[in-house]
């Protein structure tokens, strides 16, 4: 049997590199023994693409990208079709979850310098992927053509039209019309399930065709290829991806799956946040929704878009909050050369980047909770401090990361 | 670093309580929802289809759906169908909606899916909140909506509320009394309103009844992984 086998993957292996590949990216692929809870999110975005690839295409056989039809035809998914309302919220969640996922690895990154020499190219490719992702959730969530998908969209699509010169243009261009209608509807819909997957499906692959060049970073920010066994070339404190993280990512992705489930089961529309209530409601292109708020993995942009109220520098006010929205993104792509310590992990860094950190979050939050809230006065105010603080953490980074009291880094990793 | 961890999945957990705003900031009532109580959705059942399918469509359900709450086709057609309609047909509204755009202002709402945008205390504080007011077209205003387009349709059963305001209270008092007792029309309401929950989402009760099986199979397959991975890993430790 055994020698069956044996030809088999031999025949295979003198007409593609199956063993060299299974060996390079997995068997003998050596990965720091020391990947923590924070480690587990990368497999799990993964997990969740997967999720997100197959429920959309058992979507898209029943669901009807018409401005007419669209909303009948998810409720005809949630009625009709068998196991159709199982279908939809595996999406519906697994578009949520896969920014808790994302945002969870991208702290990871933070909190352990991975984005640092040598993974700076790593780390862009990263932010290329969550661009691509907040596009997908966009056009994905204008598809049920609700309430909230029309009124949603109409606050991105008029963010082009605030841009000089050739934003109208571009705006027209973008929709196929002069409104949000059913053009926009069918073109939105081709970005979503072609477009964007394929960009996505690729930018996945060379994140970690790049990952595996330069080896995974870990909790002690070190390079463990700086200490090599001299007889075997392995790293002293590296250990095979496969078996020891492919069985404990799958500890991982069950507790994930527990999660997972306990939600599409049991609150589908996570009080509103997940399945905004407003969005039960077809579109109607004659009302404005008094109250329009983006899902909650945007809100924290959605804030600092609303945080400019004055005009300055000759700029529009609604300009303003375009840069700033778009900044606030874009910004963590200079995380690599921002950072100056001569350390990458947290555990050796100083006590300024503990704080600037932990400032961060906090404001990553209270502008995510502003964001689904109507402005007040004390509201805009609280949302234009929090804007500074989010972005004094990246601007002030190459001085406050350069005078902090580091730890020296140990030489082996640390159990 | 596990502090950090710790605190996150905290954060993580508190985050999701409902978003729902009360427009009329005025307070809701708690409507009891029970949608596996068979008998309270085929008494809400019939009385929507009396009441609000003449006006309302409900559009995206169809009438054999029904046979998940205890009835067979033929009591559905018998109890639910008045329309000549087929039983695998959608519930459509008797109303055209140029005419509801005639009569009322703006075409009456499809209420499939209602109660999942307004919510069962919503709607249950509406039907009971409407009162008499000469001000309006249809001589009906509601404390919940506003000058709601919507006439009171259930003034027969419940009677005719007329306002009362005292400094900054408003309240509802029975000025004429209608066929029910105040307690029988709350008991009418909420299982109309239970049943509108129900039509909000039909599968509900399955989805719930296949997520206790589901989770279960996955703390079998926790155990099973967490050993697994302990097996491989002890002589890295």
């Amino acid at each position: 049997m055994s020698n069956i086998f044996n030809s088999m993957i031999e025949w295979i292996d003198k007409r593609f590199p199956l063993t060299s590949n299974w060996k390079a990216h997995l068997s003998e692929y050596y990965a720091p023994k020391n990947f923590n809870f924070w480690y587990f999110f990368g497999s799990l975005a993964l997990l969740v693409l997967v999720n997100q690839l197959i429920t959309g295409i058992f979507l898209t056989m029943n669901y009807k990208p018409d401005a007419s039809q669209a909303f009948a035809s998810v409720e005809y998914i949630m009625r009709d079709v068998d196991y159709g309302w199982l279908i939809r919220y595996m999406h519906s969640t697994g578009a949520s979850m896969f920014f808790v996922v994302v945002y969870l690895h991208m702290f990871r990154g933070m909190l352990y310098g991975s984005y640092r020499k040598p993974r700076e190219l790593l780390w862009l490719i990263g932010m290329c992927i969550f661009f691509v992702l907040m596009s997908l959730a966009f056009t994905g969530y204008i598809l049920p053509w609700g309430q909230m998908s029309y009124w949603g969209a109409q606050v991105i699509v008029s963010m082009f039209g605030a841009i000089p010169v050739i934003g109208e243009t571009l705006q027209q261009w973008l929709l196929g019309d002069f409104t949000l209608s059913d053009a926009a509807l069918n073109r939105f819909f081709a970005y979503h399930v072609v477009t964007l997957p394929l960009v996505l499906l690729v930018l996945v692959f060379v994140h970690i065709l790049a990952l595996h060049e330069t080896g995974s970073n870990n909790p002690d920010g070190i390079e463990i290829k700086e200490n090599k066994n001299p007889s075997t070339g392995i790293p002293v404190d590296g250990i095979p991806f496969h078996p020891y993280y492919t069985v404990k990512d799958i500890v991982g992705v069950v507790v994930f799956l527990i999660v997972f489930c306990g939600i599409i089961f049991f609150a589908p529309e996570m009080g509103g946040y997940f399945l905004e209530y407003n969005n039960f409601i077809p579109a109607n292109t004659l009302q404005t929704p008094d109250h329009i708020a983006p899902v909650w993995y945007f809100t924290p942009y959605y804030s600092m878009l609303r945080a400019v109220t004055v005009n300055f520098l000759g700029i529009d006010a609604k300009l303003w909050g375009v840069i700033l929205m778009a900044g606030s993104v874009v910004i963590f792509c200079f995380l690599p050369w921002l950072d100056r310590s001569p350390v990458k992990s947290v555990r050796y860094k100083g006590p300024y980047f503990k704080i600037a950190l932990t400032l961060f979050v906090i404001s990553f939050f209270v502008l995510g909770w502003l964001g689904t809230k109507s402005p007040t006065p004390l509201y805009t105010l609280l949302a234009q401090i929090f804007t500074v603080i989010y972005f004094a953490f990246f601007v002030l980074m190459p001085w406050y990361s350069k005078i902090d009291k580091t730890k020296p880094e140990p030489k082996r990793l640390q159990e | 670093m596990k502090k950090i961890t710790i605190v996150a999945i905290l954060i993580l957990c508190i985050v999701p309580f409902s978003v729902r705003a009360a427009e009329s900031g005025m307070p809701l009532e708690r409507a009891l929802v029970d949608i596996t109580d068979n008998a309270s959705l085929q008494r809400g059942a019939e009385s929507f289809v009396n009441f609000c399918l003449t006006c309302h469509g409900a559009s995206y359900m169809r009438y054999n759906r029904h046979r998940d709450i205890g009835y067979t086709n033929e009591e559905i057609l018998e109890k639910m169908v008045h329309t000549g309609q087929k039983v695998g047909d959608l519930m459509l509204s008797a109303m055209r909606r140029k005419e509801g755009e005639e009569w009322f202002g703006v075409a009456p709402p499809d209420l499939s899916v209602i109660a999942r945008s307004r919510g069962a205390d919503w709607l249950y504080t509406y039907l009971k909140a409407f009162y008499r007011d000469d001000t309006t077209g249809t001589g009906w205003n509601n404390l919940v909506f506003d000058r709601a387009a919507m006439p009171h349709v259930l003034y027969q059963l419940q009677g005719e509320q007329k306002l009362e305001v005292n400094g900054d209270q408003r309240s509802l008092i029975l000025d004429k009394p209608g066929q029910m007792t105040a307690v029988e029309f709350d008991k009418f309401v909420g299982d109309l309103v239970n049943y509108m929950v129900y039509l909000g989402e039909p599968h509900a009760g399955v989805r719930k009844e296949l997520g206790i099986k589901v989770i279960l199979f996955l703390l079998g397959m926790l155990a099973l992984s967490y050993f697994l991975k302990k097996e491989y890993w002890r002589d890295i430790h």
